[in-house]
């Protein structure tokens, strides 16, 4: 049950998009055609949870045994960016078609904040390693459909009429935090499943 | 003179949140107060400017194939000191700002110019460049979190400024996600109405 709160969480209460602040450069950059934002999305679930699954080890049985918690933010970036390079290089091999779809958005990755913040709120909110990975991965599909929602609103945007100096991203950011809005009716949704887990 | 230019041309010409639109994840996250946002840009500031002087100095040491991943880790090294610094003597900074401080490692802002200006420039140059766009970013900050806090909650850098009837009938969204986004939005609108007739 508790990883159902985390999913829905993660998806709508707090979306990492629309309520955490993570990901917003690509939010904006690839927001402007629906496929790019779809691409965007898949490459972002895959990273997300591989990275979460990797860096959560290097924390919990490496950094704390010895002490080098400081090391955090050197080590995970580096690791992310690694991971990164790898599974690109994995996908070219194995999956080329995937690989053909993902691919110019893998290596833009390392530079999305999400990957990174969402393996370091995995640490600093103390989750077991199967609840690291469920909410890397709610994390990022909750990435994917703010995402691909804005993209469809954008979409429809190029056609009707924007006020000249709103144009680009200023509408784009502006129809976020109307979505931002939106999301915000979820939060209520919170306080009533944790009142269903106590009974 | 043209030593001078790189330090302004961070104030306006390629003022980063607005100019650029990289590195937006701090600026919608940390400012809704001045205060966090005058906190987050003085961070930056540091790291930027430290950054940009090491690998100006270190430009033709670094191979080009391993640049990237050579300059994340001179951000990095700059990032865990200004880390452990506020936690050890800004406490409430620290706690404010939270996750985003690590995240200054993947600012864009900050390897963009990393590998636009500070590989090809000298030291002085790309330290004035370092401090000029830092101070551009601390300023779109200030004014951001400005902004919120004064619509959001009625004050400035925890000053009251309106009235005590207001303050308890504010636009809290303004502190919110939403108001985040709207409010930069519309800032960026502002400036490209400015900016419209030079640049057209």
């Amino acid at each position: 049950m508790e990883y159902v709160i985390i999913v829905i969480g993660a998806v709508l209460i707090k979306n990492i998009l629309l309520a955490e602040y993570l990901g917003c450069c690509p939010f904006m950059g690839t927001s402007k055609k629906m496929n790019t934002a779809v691409g965007m999305g898949l490459a972002v679930i895959f990273v997300l949870t591989a990275a979460t699954a990797v860096t959560y080890p290097i924390h919990h049985h490496i950094f704390t045994r010895f002490g080098l918690e400081y090391l955090q933010t050197i080590t995970f970036i580096l690791v992310i960016a690694a991971l990164v390079q790898f599974v690109e290089m994995f996908l070219k091999k194995a999956i080329p078609a995937l690989y053909q779809s993902l691919g110019i958005f893998l290596p833009l990755i390392t530079t999305n904040c999400a990957v990174l913040g969402v393996a370091i709120l995995c640490i600093r909110r103390d989750y077991s390693f199967i609840e690291s990975i469920v909410f890397a991965f709610s994390s990022a599909a909750g990435f994917t459909l703010a995402l691909v929602l804005l993209a469809g609103i954008r979409e429809r945007l190029i056609i009707s009429d924007v006020p000249k100096p709103l144009q680009g991203t200023a509408i784009g950011l502006i129809t976020g935090g109307l979505m931002a809005l939106a999301f915000f009716g979820f939060s209520g949704v919170d306080g009533s499943l944790n009142a269903l887990v106590q009974q | 003179m043209s030593v001078f230019k790189e330090f302004t041309k961070g104030l306006w010409q390629e003022l980063p949140p607005f100019r650029l639109v990289l590195g937006l994840c701090p600026v919608l996250a940390v400012t809704k107060s001045a205060t966090n946002g005058l906190g987050m840009g003085l961070a930056v500031i540091f790291v930027l400017t430290w950054s940009n002087i090491l690998v100006s100095a270190l430009r033709k040491v670094i191979p080009r194939k391993v640049r990237i991943a050579s300059y994340i880790v001179i951000i990095a090294t700059f990032v865990v000191i200004v880390e452990m610094a506020t936690q050890a003597f800004f406490y409430p900074v620290y706690e404010a700002l939270g996750i985003f401080i690590p995240l200054i490692v993947v600012n864009c802002v900050i390897l963009g110019r990393a590998e636009a200006f500070a590989s090809k420039n000298g030291v002085f140059a790309s330290a004035l460049d370092g401090l000029g766009i830092g101070t551009g970013f601390t300023i779109s900050l200030v004014v951001l979190g400005g902004l919120r806090e004064l619509v959001g909650a009625g004050t400035l850098f925890d000053v009251e400024i309106m009235s005590a009837v207001y303050r308890s009938h504010s636009f809290s969204f303004m502190l919110e996600a939403p108001g985040a986004f709207i409010c930069l939005g519309v800032l960026l609108a502002i400036m490209n109405a400015v900016s419209a007739p030079s640049s057209s």
